[in-house]
């Protein structure tokens, strides 16, 4: 299985290619290399993933490079490649090699093109060494690397100061986890004298039980260890707490937003919660935690999402609270279930972003939805897309028949196995995500209703107005960096006066079909990814061949459950429906007047309950305040006045002194020169 | 000791001397009509002169050497290797100068024969073993300084410094002299061998205040702190070739005997000795690189950089050591280098009415003006500022190696910190020149003697200099070892 090698590094040749020569090489070319190693990669993976599937494969590791040999300390590059990397593998390449064909069309005016593309593939090379890491430390290798990538696509329109600030955000917040991780790699190899991952895992029963001393307590060694580990996820996860950065980090285009910022980066923290599964096991604290941040993440996102007006940031929203499932569902012990539903919720979320970027596409950047309405007729194949999308996100499928969408088969098996697992957390747990598939499904359909139904609203919008009235004399000031979300520019523009009840004389175009390729095959997925795979991911301990840890008895119960707690996701997920249809389609007064009369809670949830703010007054402006104190008073004030100033003043006055010295005199010249021998004598002799 | 060995060991300084006296009788013959046949005869004769030592320096194989006229003179791989040095650095002089001198009228033929035997004063001093030797190579290539400070003898600067030169001179010899006749009062000899003989069981106290008064006059030769103060007013007064010499030619034979003198005959007394040098050392570091900070005058900024220099070169002959010995023979090198290439580039500025450039508002803007001389003073400032990868720096780099090997870690860092007060103005010169607005014309053309020794420079100090690292490490070994053999 040495494919892997050229699955894994191909990418990282591309984006070498083209990241390097750049301008040289010319848009094509660049594009057409990098989408080219994507697509090779990604069938290289699926043989992988259907011979773990038909369980004709298994797990081995191929060592590629010695990297550290130090004392105890020793391990290497190596590729592990197993059931769970195999899931990873095809996730990763299939949305990646679909987002580097979409982005064809939706970056096509775009003077930077080869640089995004390198950076595409850059990222994508650093995800797959994570998910291919045998060790701790290349792990981390490749959590940086898409760390880094992560930080140079969402700022990758630079010249836009919002995507600059929201790149170091997602930077410095993601720091904040990384400390977590690697203080929990520092304290594995502590406790362990190991980073390989395998050793760790198979020593990890060991230590239940053992205590460590850390930060001056006697605690669970396990339970410090995963917690670390965990705080690591929750950055790279956006979970409750480290979660501020991603709906900012959608000053990013589009096609990194589907990518990086639902499919697989932000999973990061799931999938290692997953790889280390047995040690979490061991640490039943930990996994506590895990629980409960997963699921006040999940609901915590989900009221956010429902207040939002711009289409990204309800998406991003959407998958922060669908990461909450994935990590609650680990947390009680279902790491096939949390996996599963990583698997699904990448096609859809992708899928749902891919089908936003095509509508900003069609309403000429315009990202909030108060400006769209009647979309339906307009872009029809974006349309129904985006229902697949929402269809598989909210759920829907009939329990009966047990077929349904994506999200529905992987979404019901986590609320049956939070309330499978007995405990009190599990079921509150179940009860969080139970009202977030409820608000899920209400502002999964209030985004469709608002975008695609109703009547048209784009004439208050400025980017159509812009694109209606400038036309294709556009000035350059107007749009200086040409850095917008969308290179879609200057186009349909029609000559007003032609108003046309809401429409301002604009005609939305449906994207090219580099666009609607990725969309297409992503609808597929949405569709078909739930009832297909269920049965491999939920059901199959030998699927997973010990990749995770199987809780056997648990599955048990999950399918043991009553019938009410079976059907509580589909029954609310009608409830939502309803709500949102009253609300936007039947009569529109009612969100208004629900805003008003809930006035606090509403501005609650749609300040994203302050989290932003109270970031700010707590961390924030102290930094500032050190920071200032320290530039000021301690940098400038004294280093700088007694260390270089002072030096330069001593240095400066001595100049003066040696200029004085210099008389032009003679005399003084010889009392000097004597001057110095009756020294010199002087010191010689005493 | 036959005579025919004494006269091949000093073939070198007879045959400059008979090339003097000839050149002397050819120039009153042919007046002025001859200088130029004049320039390039003496050019000739101490290129041959070079040939031969160079001849003397591989043929004597190390570490043996060769007594000449009953231990007065000595050849060997130090003398030998600093009388190249010298020489070369003569005949650079004599390349730079006549476009100059004839612009203000005194290009006359006695200052190549000046400038010979000057030389054959050092190639004495230089190879001097006894302390009468010595005194006669110092006042013979003195002498011919005094004359030269005042070469430009209408203008009054140049009659000031000859004045304070000679005057100062006499004072400095004054007092070497009186070193000198301590030493022989205590060790009954003028004898290098002899007095290390006579002083191996101690040393009384007259005997040190003589070593420490021919110290003084010596450091007075090397403008080294607190016997500089001359140095300033005579570069700056003096016509700019002969200021080009001095900084160059001079200074490696000051420096050669005070080495001989130091590590020969004082060999076992270096704990008397070296804290003068340490002393020394530091102070002229530190008013070099003071001192020039303040000046708007590029010669005397020049000659404050010299100084400074020397302060480097002290710290090898502090560590009393093989290594440091061979550090400062390296130091020498690349020293003049660097003072010749930037003497050079200040004597091809000249602006359209001949006045020369000698200040830094005249080279504002040079990059713009006169890129390729620019360019060539970049390299040369940051070759003395001792920046990497320049040659200057190794410069540096080898004489702190050698103190922090001999244990003198305290001296090499304090010399590494004042260095850096030093950078300021050599940085000044490039800031300048690329970053000033230009005003003023400028000369367009410069003889090609200039145009072959500037650029020489400019590739020396250039990154390409540290392939002449194997062959220079090995000849400053060797000189080094020949002054270690005896010991």
């Amino acid at each position: 299985m040495s494919s892997i090698l050229i699955i894994v590094f191909l990418p990282l040749l591309a984006a070498i290619i083209a990241g390097f020569g750049n301008r040289a090489l010319g848009n094509t070319v660049a594009k057409s290399i990098t989408t080219g190693a994507l697509f090779v990669s990604c069938v290289l993976s699926w043989p992988i993933f259907l011979g773990f599937l038909g369980g004709t494969a298994t797990a081995e590791v191929v060592q590629v490079l010695t990297w550290v040999r130090s004392g105890t300390l020793t391990f290497d590059w190596a590729l592990r490649v197993d059931t769970l990397t195999a899931v990873m593998l095809v996730v990763i390449t299939t949305v990646s090699a679909l987002v580097h064909l979409y982005s064809w069309g939706y970056m096509d005016e775009d003077p930077d093109q080869p640089r995004f593309f390198a950076y595409l593939s850059l990222f994508t090379f650093a995800m797959l060494m994570l998910v291919t890491a045998d060790n701790l430390v290349q792990m981390f290798f490749g959590w940086e690397g898409v760390g880094l990538a992560s930080y140079l696509l969402i700022g990758f329109w630079f010249r836009k100061p919002s995507a600059n600030a929201a790149a170091i955000k997602a930077f410095v917040v993601n720091r904040v986890g990384d400390l977590g991780f690697m203080l929990g790699i520092f304290g594995t190899y502590l406790v362990f004298n190991t980073v390989s991952i395998p050793a760790i895992l198979e020593a990890a029963p060991a230590m239940s039980g053992a205590t460590i001393g850390f930060l001056g307590y006697r605690m669970a060694t396990m339970d410090v260890l995963c917690i670390l580990l965990f705080i690591g996820a929750m950055g790279k996860s956006a979970q409750l707490g480290l979660h501020t950065w991603l709906p900012d980090a959608m000053e990013g285009p589009t096609p990194v937003s589907a990518l990086i910022h639902a499919a697989t980066m932000v999973t990061a923290g799931v999938f290692m919660v997953c790889r280390l599964s047995p040690m979490f096991e061991t640490a039943p604290v930990a996994l506590a935690v895990v629980t409960f941040i997963g699921a006040a993440t999940c609901l915590f996102a989900a009221t956010v999402g429902t207040t939002q007006w711009d289409i990204k940031r309800v998406i991003a929203y959407s998958t922060c609270s669908q990461l909450g499932y994935m990590f609650f569902a680990a947390g009680v012990g279902a790491y096939g279930v949390a996996m599963f539903h990583l698997f699904t919720h990448a096609f859809f979320k992708a899928l749902l972003f891919l089908g936003a970027g095509s509508v900003i596409h069609a309403m000429h950047h315009e990202q909030d939805m108060r400006y769209y309405g009647a979309l339906r007729k307009e872009i029809p194949l974006t349309f129904w897309a985006m229902l697949a999308g929402t269809l598989a996100i909210t759920g829907v499928g009939i329990y009966w028949l047990h077929a349904g969408f994506a999200g529905f088969h992987s979404k019901d098996a986590i609320l049956e196995a939070a309330w499978g697992r007995g405990t009190e957390l599990g079921r509150f747990a179940f009860w969080m995500g139970t009202i977030a598939a409820l608000l899920t499904s209400f502002y999964s359909w209030r985004l469709m209703f608002l975008t695609f139904w109703g009547k048209p609203r784009w004439i208050e919008s400025e980017h159509i107005q812009h694109a209606v009235h400038a036309g294709h004399d556009e000035p350059e000031d107007h749009n200086p960096a040409r850095q917008e979300d969308s290179g879609h520019d200057v186009t349909h523009a029609v000559p007003p006066p032609e108003y046309r009840g809401g429409t301002g004389g604009y005609h939305p175009h449906e994207s090219p079909v580099s666009m609607l390729v990725p969309l297409g095959v992503l609808t597929l997925g949405a569709i078909f990814a739930g009832f297909v795979f269920t049965d491999a991911f939920v059901d199959s301990e030998t699927f997973w061949a010990g990749s995770i840890y199987y809780n056997e008895g648990l599955i048990h119960e999950l399918h043991e459950v009553p019938l009410l707690v079976k059907l509580a996701a589909s029954i609310v997920m009608l409830l939502g429906l309803t709500a949102a249809w009253f609300a936007y389609i039947k009569d529109t007064s009612i969100p208004e007047k629900a805003a008003d009369q809930l006035g606090p809670i509403y501005h609650f949830f749609y300040n994203k309950w302050y989290f932003d703010e109270l970031y700010r007054y707590v961390f924030l402006k102290p930094a500032f305040w050190f920071g200032r104190v320290f530039w000021k008073a301690i940098d400038m004030g004294t280093i700088d006045r007694f260390g270089p100033n002072g030096a330069a003043w001593l240095v400066s006055k001595g100049s003066v002194a040696a200029k004085r010295f210099q008389t032009g005199y003679l005399y003084s010249y010889a009392l000097v020169m004597l001057l110095g021998l009756v020294a010199a004598i002087t010191w010689v002799v005493f | 000791m036959d005579y025919a060995t004494s006269l091949y060991l000093t073939g070198a300084e007879i045959g400059l001397s008979i090339s003097g006296l000839v050149l002397l009788l050819v120039s009153a013959w042919g007046g002025a009509r001859v200088t130029r046949l004049v320039t390039i005869l003496a050019a000739a004769a101490l290129f041959g002169a070079a040939i031969f030592t160079g001849h003397l320096f591989t043929e004597l194989s190390v570490p043996a050497a060769g007594d000449a006229f009953g231990g007065l003179y000595r050849a060997d791989d130090f003398s030998s290797f600093a009388k190249i040095l010298i020489y070369l650095a003569v005949i650079a002089c004599l390349m730079i100068t006549p476009k100059y001198l004839a612009a203000n009228g005194i290009y006359r033929s006695e200052y190549p024969i000046l400038l010979l035997f000057g030389a054959v004063g050092m190639s004495m001093m230089v190879s001097a073993v006894d302390l009468i030797t010595l005194y006669i190579g110092l006042e013979l290539s003195s002498l011919s300084s005094y004359v030269l400070a005042s070469f430009a003898r209408d203008d009054v600067r140049s009659s000031e410094a000859g004045l304070k030169y000679f005057i100062l001179g006499a004072l400095a010899s004054g007092i070497l002299l009186y070193g000198m006749s301590l030493i022989y009062g205590f060790a009954g000899t003028t004898d290098y061998a002899a007095i290390r003989l006579a002083f191996i069981g101690g040393i009384e106290t007259g005997a040190l205040f003589g070593i420490v008064f021919v110290l003084a006059g010596l450091a007075f030769k090397i403008a080294a702190v607190p016997f500089h103060m001359w140095t300033p007013d005579v570069y700056e007064g003096a016509p700019t070739p002969v200021t080009a010499f001095f900084a160059s030619a001079p200074k490696v034979a000051a420096v050669a005997i005070l080495m001989r003198i130091a590590l020969e005959p004082f060999a076992d007394h270096v704990d008397s000795w070296r804290q003068i040098v340490v002393f020394a050392a530091l102070a002229s570091i530190v008013v070099g690189a003071l001192g020039a900070i303040g000046q708007d005058s590029l010669k005397r900024l020049l000659a404050y950089s010299s100084i400074n220099n020397v302060g480097f070169i002290l710290i090898g002959l502090a560590t009393a050591t093989q290594l440091g010995t061979s550090a400062m023979m390296t130091y020498l090198v690349i020293y003049v280098v660097m003072t010749l290439g930037s003497f050079t580039a200040l004597l091809m500025l000249r602006a359209e009415d001949g006045r020369p450039f000698e200040t830094f508002s005249d080279i504002a803007g040079l990059a713009t003006r006169k890129p390729a001389i620019a360019w060539c003073l970049l390299l040369l400032m940051f070759s003395l500022a001792g920046i990497p990868p320049l040659f200057g720096f190794w410069a540096k780099f080898v004489v702190f190696r050698a103190a922090v090997e001999a244990d003198l870690i305290a001296l090499a860092a304090i010399g590494i910190a004042a260095s850096v007060i030093g950078a300021f103005y050599y940085l000044k010169f490039v800031k300048v020149m690329f970053f000033d607005e230009a005003e003023g014309s400028v000369v367009k053309t410069s003889p090609i003697g200039q145009w072959i020794v500037l650029i020489l420079a400019g590739i020396i100090v250039s990154p390409l200099g540290y392939f002449l690292n194997g062959l220079l490490d090995a000849w400053s070994s060797d000189a080094a070892a020949s002054l270690f053999y005896l010991v």
